[in-house]
């Protein structure tokens, strides 16, 4: 039987009503899944070479700069903090905190791409890059490992990028009240999608920094 | 009642009432009545193009000495198989008919994220333009087949990155969709609609957004190495640089077998509900029938490797897939049986929907249990890469998806588009179209048996006769297809108006007008029953 | 508003005082710092195993403290898991080649 007499009485039956944070969210994680399988396709590819060519690894992994590496992954993890406290700072109504710490977000992510840029300059000028002759000169796991360092740490700046971007708007929303205290979802979300970028580096730093 | 025709009192939902007009109304909307809609004219019109490049593959091995040169025919059998595959059967049921009816199935207004609806329906247009542009631009049309086997596909001088690049552009567009149904299945369902009061359907909507979300990803990822690897050179399937070309095809099929869920599972969805209308009973074993959506979805998810068994993986790895293989007919069987119960000792009427729905029941078991024999490790290695795959997975895609949106077009038309259809020109449509698969693919499997490969442009002259065969049957079913969609096309506008619920079905969409307005329903409506049970017809 | 009040509404995450998001940071840093000690002293091939075991407990805390992962429903976490389990049986079969080729 179907009572068609009653009407919508909460949002949550009122279809599609923007109210629903939950669900923003819930798609917002969805998301996130999807960016998990996607990067996992190179985490899949990593483990597989690694084990094939475990000496190989080993020696290509010296040519890392462990203190860059560990400054980048210390500069994530606080970054991942002022997000963290921006987006609380919005649910308090403290709005120019907030927009502060997305501003800080927004530096600590552009100092690691900096970082990241000086470090892909120092090996792309002597010569080690896909297809670069100083990396087919190497031997068959150095140059696999060399273009899972490119393609995974090229992949995860890019999405950073885009994190980057995105924090902008934030802010732009956040300044002219868009997202408030009561609208918060965007900020949560964006916060979601930097601390995921953030998980992905926590694994990258081992796997290619610490190998030696 | 109300809602009888000329009683209606809010125009269809195809009557422009906002600003825009026109094209712009429709490309802008975020109506998924619209949106499905859009995406149905899509669909069909790029497998009219999938079936034309079939029908001259079929053309030139109607005998033996080819008519087209072998790169030409490479050419042919690759798009083909991009665009019944990546532009037709995946987006297939899901895009066409979830879009439009999901929401109104479980009582809502339109799905949970309309605008990310609009954004899936623009991504599908641009990939799809975009794989059709590396067929027409300069340079050579993908010739790798659609599954882009490394070495050959970072190798061959074709436009492959750029096909490459639309496919991915197109699974952008599929997970965006799976990611909006799993959402609104969650979150929107009417009032009094538990998790177990939910169609058939709307299941197996579920269990496929989460395959569309977890397994298209990886291809994602596929797609992108092939890209690097042409234009960068990063060797990690190329041999000569330590690179192995086994890993690509598992990282091709950890999607790409996954996506074969994605084609059927809403697919069958469209059976239980199609049966229990037809045999006005209620589907037999709803519960089972629901939870085996999700067992398809979770084993279907661990068997790529079945593809492989020729690749020179190691003797544990084909074991364990070709066990997992057999596991993962388990849940099918009983979608099977559990139709077959609906229908036994109910009031069977033979209309149009179930006559496709039965030929669906009949083709897809025809397929899956060839599937069975392919999955078997000696066997396959006798089959693999002949035409024996080719007829077992035509059965499944073609005579189970590609029926069953025959199926729900002739089930949901008059409620899309407010008209009947002809059922003598749908039967006779159907009866040249049923008859014309057996011949086309029933002699493949034979063919196949007898050790013609596939992906041949030619072949020695003891297979002539089965060819000749099979042509003869393209050309019966292709007559078929003119004969069901003129049909089809022709009522659009000649057919007689259709009344709210012709069938008598007992799901919520057979409540509103056929068509339904821009609003789904005047009010909310809350349920209080089990889908298929008793209720107004 | 405090991130363990049941008072809050459904749809909202915890909200934690700022001093535990710091002290959830502060954490991270002693991991990571201890994450390069472990690599340092060579023990392989635990310290491989070591060092992804510390990169999951700083993921977690990431995941837990950060993401709110701990006001979420039973359902977010059980798909996350899903999702997870998914990506592991993934590496899993295709080990199940690689491992055994002769």
């Amino acid at each position: 039987m179907v009572d068609e007499a009653r009407t919508a009485t909460s949002p949550e039956d009122a279809g599609g009503s923007p109210i629903d944070a939950l669900g923003k969210r819930t798609g917002m994680w969805f998301f996130l899944f999807t960016e998990l399988l996607f990067f996992g396709g190179l985490f899949l590819l990593y483990s597989i070479y690694r084990y094939k060519f475990p000496a190989d690894f080993h020696q290509a992994a010296a040519d890392e700069n462990l203190i860059l590496g560990s400054v980048n992954t210390a500069i994530l993890l606080t970054s991942s903090l002022a997000m963290a406290l921006a987006v609380a700072a919005l649910r308090r109504g403290e709005i120019r905190r907030s927009v502060r710490l997305q501003g800080t977000t927004i530096a600590l992510g552009s100092v690691f791409l900096v970082i990241k840029g000086i470090e892909w300059g120092s090996k792309i000028a002597r010569g080690i890059y896909p297809n670069g002759p100083t990396l087919l000169s190497l031997k068959n796991g150095e140059i696999i490992f060399f273009g899972l360092y490119f393609s995974m740490t090229g992949l995860h700046a890019l999405h950073v990028l885009v994190g980057i971007a995105v924090i902008a708007f934030m802010i732009r929303f956040t300044r002219r009240g868009v997202i408030g205290p009561d609208r918060y979802a965007r900020l949560e979300n964006t916060g979601l999608y930097w601390h995921f970028v953030d998980v992905v580096w926590i694994y990258l730093f081992p796997l290619f920094y610490l190998i030696t | 009642m109300p809602d009888q025709p000329g009683t209606r009192t809010e125009p269809p939902y195809w009557v422009d009432r906002g600003r825009r007009r026109g094209l712009a109304a429709w490309m802008m909307s975020t109506d998924h009545k619209r949106i499905g809609v859009m995406y149905l004219a899509a669909l069909l019109s790029f497998f009219s193009v999938g079936v034309f490049f079939g029908f001259l593959m079929r053309l030139n091995l109607l005998s033996p000495g080819a008519l087209i040169k072998a790169q030409t025919y490479n050419e042919l059998f690759t798009m083909h198989g991009l665009i019944q595959i990546f532009l037709f059967i995946i987006p297939g049921v899901p895009v066409a008919f979830g879009n439009f009816f999901l929401p109104i199935l479980i009582g809502a207004k339109d799905m949970a994220f309309p605008r990310l609806n609009r954004l899936s329906w623009w991504l599908y247009v641009a990939g799809a333009l975009i794989v059709l542009l590396s067929l027409v631009i300069e340079g050579r049309p993908p010739d790798t087949g659609w599954t882009f086997y490394a070495p050959y596909s970072i190798r061959t001088p074709a436009n492959i990155s750029l096909a490459v690049f639309g496919v991915f552009v197109m699974g952008f567009s599929s997970i965006l969709t799976g990611l909006n149904f799993v959402t609104t299945i969650h979150r929107l369902r009417a009032p009094g609609m538990g998790w177990f009061r939910m169609p058939a359907f709307c299941w197996t909507l579920y269990a496929t957004g989460w395959v569309q979300m977890l397994a298209t990803p990886v291809l994602a990822i596929t797609l992108v190495l092939i890209i690097l690897s042409r234009v960068f050179g990063i060797g990690f399937f190329d041999p000569a640089r330590g690179g192995d070309p086994i890993l690509f095809e598992h990282l091709f099929w950890t999607y790409s077998h996954p996506a074969v869920y994605i084609m059927v599972l809403p697919a069958m969805g469209i059976i239980s509900e199609v049966v229990p209308v037809f045999s006005r009973k209620s589907l037999y074993g709803y519960v089972a029938v629901a939870v085996s959506a999700l067992g398809i979805a979770s084993i279907g998810y661990l068997v790529w490797g079945h593809h492989m068994f020729t690749s020179g993986m190691s003797d544990t790895a084909r074991v364990v897939f070709s066990f997992l293989t057999f596991l993962v007919a388990v849940p099918s069987g009983v979608k099977v049986f559990n139709w077959v119960a609906t229908l036994y000792k109910g009031s069977v009427k033979l209309d149009a929907p179930l006559v496709f729905a039965l030929s669906f029941i009949f083709l897809f078991s025809v397929g899956g249990l060839t599937g069975l024999i392919i999955g078997s490790l000696a066997p396959n290695l006798h089959v693999h890469g002949t035409y024996f795959i080719v007829a077992h997975f035509h059965y499944v895609m073609f005579g189970g998806a590609g029926f069953a949106i025959l199926t729900a077009l002739h089930y949901w038309f008059p409620k899309m588009f407010g008209r009947m259809y002809s059922e003598r020109r749908a039967k006779l449509g159907w009866l040249f179209l049923f008859v014309g698969f057996q011949f086309l693919y029933f002699s493949m499997f034979i063919l196949g048996y007898k050790g013609m490969p596939r992906r041949y442009f030619d072949y020695p002259p003891e297979f002539r006769t089965l060819n000749i065969v099979s042509t003869v049957g393209s050309w019966i079913l292709i007559t078929g297809l003119i004969i069901i969609f003129s049909n089809l096309i022709r009522s659009l506008r000649k057919g007689p108006p259709a009344p709210r619920n012709p069938w008598g079905g007992k799901t919520l969409e057979w409540r509103i007008p056929s068509p339904p307005a821009a609003e789904n329903f005047r009010t909310a409506p809350v349920i209080t029953d089990m889908p298929y049970d008793d209720g107004p017809a | 508003m405090d991130g363990s009040g049941l008072e809050r509404r459904p749809d909202e995450t915890a909200l934690s005082p700022n001093g535990t998001y710091v002290a959830v940071w502060a954490a991270l840093l002693v991991f990571l710092g201890l994450t390069i000690v472990v690599a340092r002293i060579h023990v392989a091939p635990f310290g491989a195993a070591a060092n992804l075991l510390i990169a999951t407990v700083k993921a977690a805390l990431v995941l837990v403290f950060f993401m709110h992962l701990r006001s979420e429903g039973r359902f977010l976490k059980i798909m996350l898991g899903v999702a997870i389990g998914a990506l592991t049986f993934i590496i899993m079969l295709t080990f199940s080649d690689v491992l055994f080729r002769r």
